[in-house]
């Protein structure tokens, strides 16, 4: 193989100049800040979602399992496009007009993303919520809690603990999830690989550094949720890991 | 107190409970008995609108818990209820468990709730453990801090549903030695469970249900001595015998 290693061109100027590996760093940063405004907005949006689909009401469920079927079944990318290039023309025209010139690309991306991810925690919450015993909604009740403060103070906070561990998976699939927003003008750490590759054709060092990236923020947080799963653990429970003592 | 007015519930074309009527007076200590399946539990549960039926009417202190306009919540915050799986909160340290609803409930200060639970937990006999997680304790401690978590509501009456069923035999006598006492100091009292002992000794009225409907509602004596339904004497003579 005939391939010319050169470490250096990192630090070499690009034609905005800026080095590249400001431009890796510039899209790291991006990419960190899509995935941890999308996964909040998924975190907020499945838990409610999820949650709904828990409650008695007959209304409420089919609003929460009408939003999971949606936003499971089509592809990300797509997802991405209707919200950046079909809503815009479905909205009144004043709107669209708006959506398109002034609404950052930053907020869209992040919504579209967010709805695609919360669609998943729902599907978590709700499986959760229904792992633990009717006894348990029973006894909040009984002690005269509401609905609510059932979920609030009893259901909740072990359904929580229940699917840690797939919520992790989740928070690491943002990350990967969120290079799919740079067809939509995001310039995360994807767009930036692409891009460093068409100027230096270094394609060999990049694409070791952007693998890296994404395994160092993946794996961040992989350790900081395997915390969180350790601090909340319930003393006297097996459930959730090794537990047991 | 508790009055049950033709009360039956069906689940889909299954009829449950078919026309109960009995009623619980202040202070008195009644046991709901017979085999499983015959509707004991979803009966209990009506009386605190934990399980909703479709005919009849529970007062309760005056309260008809099937109005819509009842504030449940509220009326559920009088009623104490104690659960065959304890159904202590797993995430909650045992002190927790026994203040939560004082305060999110009642609005009682933190000072006060912690006063009233520590001393309810040092009536059952638990007061070392107040710290610990329900996952840490046996059953039977579990039951008992369960019964405190109800008492510290202040309860105007307390619902028992199989309370010792999921314990180990060693662990039952714990329990209702704390129920027993609990009745003595005259507490109104609905209990299912099939503790003939307590019944024999605390228990004013036993009712025996069968296939949903109450088929025996007479005082103890009269239960014990010459229960009139062959259903109830084949049910008393096969779980007296041992």
């Amino acid at each position: 193989m005939n391939y010319h290693w050169d470490w250096l061109f990192f630090f070499q100027e690009a034609d905005d100049g800026l080095m590249y590996y400001q431009w890796v760093l510039s899209g790291l940063g991006w990419t960190v800040a899509v995935s941890l405004t999308s996964l909040a907005i998924a975190l907020l949006l499945g838990s409610a979602f999820g949650v709904m689909r828990t409650t008695p009401n007959r209304w409420l469920i089919a609003i929460g399992d009408t939003y999971v079927d949606v936003f499971r079944n089509i592809p990300l990318i797509v997802q991405l496009f209707l919200w950046f290039f079909v809503l815009p023309e479905l909205v009144p025209r004043d709107i669209g007009l708006w959506m398109k010139q002034d609404l950052p690309y930053f907020v869209t991306a992040v919504i579209g993303l967010g709805l695609f991810t919360g669609a998943r925690i729902a599907e978590q919450v709700k499986a959760g919520i229904n792992s633990l015993s009717r006894g348990q909604r029973f006894a909040g009740l009984a002690l005269g809690f509401t609905e609510w403060q059932t979920y609030r103070y009893v259901r909740l906070p072990m359904a929580y603990r229940i699917v840690l561990p797939a919520l992790t998976s989740e928070a690491m699939n943002v990350y990967k999830n969120s290079a799919v927003t740079y067809s939509v003008g995001i310039l995360e750490l994807y767009f930036q690989y692409k891009q460093i590759i068409e100027k230096t054709s270094q394609v060999l060092e990049i694409t070791i550094v952007i693998t890296l990236a994404y395994f160092v923020v993946a794996f961040a947080t992989n350790r900081l949720f395997a915390w969180i799963e350790q601090r909340s653990r319930v003393p006297g429970m097996i459930a959730g890991g090794q537990g047991g003592k | 107190m508790i009055a049950i007015n033709n009360v039956s519930k069906w689940y889909g074309d299954f009829q449950v409970l078919t026309d109960c009527t009995t009623r619980v007076a202040k202070g008195e200590v009644v046991v709901v008995c017979g085999p499983s399946g015959s509707g004991k539990s979803t009966l209990i549960k009506c009386v605190n609108a934990l399980e909703p039926f479709q005919k009849g009417s529970v007062v309760v202190n005056g309260i008809a818990v099937e109005d819509t306009k009842t504030n449940l919540p509220r009326l559920r915050a009088q009623v104490g209820m104690v659960f065959q799986h304890f159904e202590l909160f797993p995430h909650m340290t045992i002190t927790q468990n026994l203040t939560v609803a004082q305060m999110k409930v009642l609005g009682r200060g933190k000072e006060e709730a912690l006063d009233k639970g520590l001393k309810l937990l040092d009536r059952v006999g638990l007061k070392s453990q107040a710290d610990k997680f329900p996952g840490q304790l046996s059953g039977g401690q579990q039951q008992r801090v369960a019964i405190a978590r109800a008492l510290a509501m202040d309860p105007i009456c307390m619902l028992f549903d199989e309370p010792t069923s999921a314990l180990d035999p060693e662990m039952i006598n714990e329990v209702l030695d704390v129920m027993v006492q609990l009745a003595r100091e005259g507490m109104t009292m609905m209990c299912v469970t099939h503790e003939m002992g307590f019944a024999r000794k605390v228990a004013h009225r036993v009712i025996f249900m069968d296939q949903g409907a109450i088929v025996e509602d007479a005082t103890k004596d009269d239960f014990f001595g010459k229960p009139r339904s062959e259903r109830a004497q084949s049910f008393l003579a096969k779980i007296l015998q041992h």
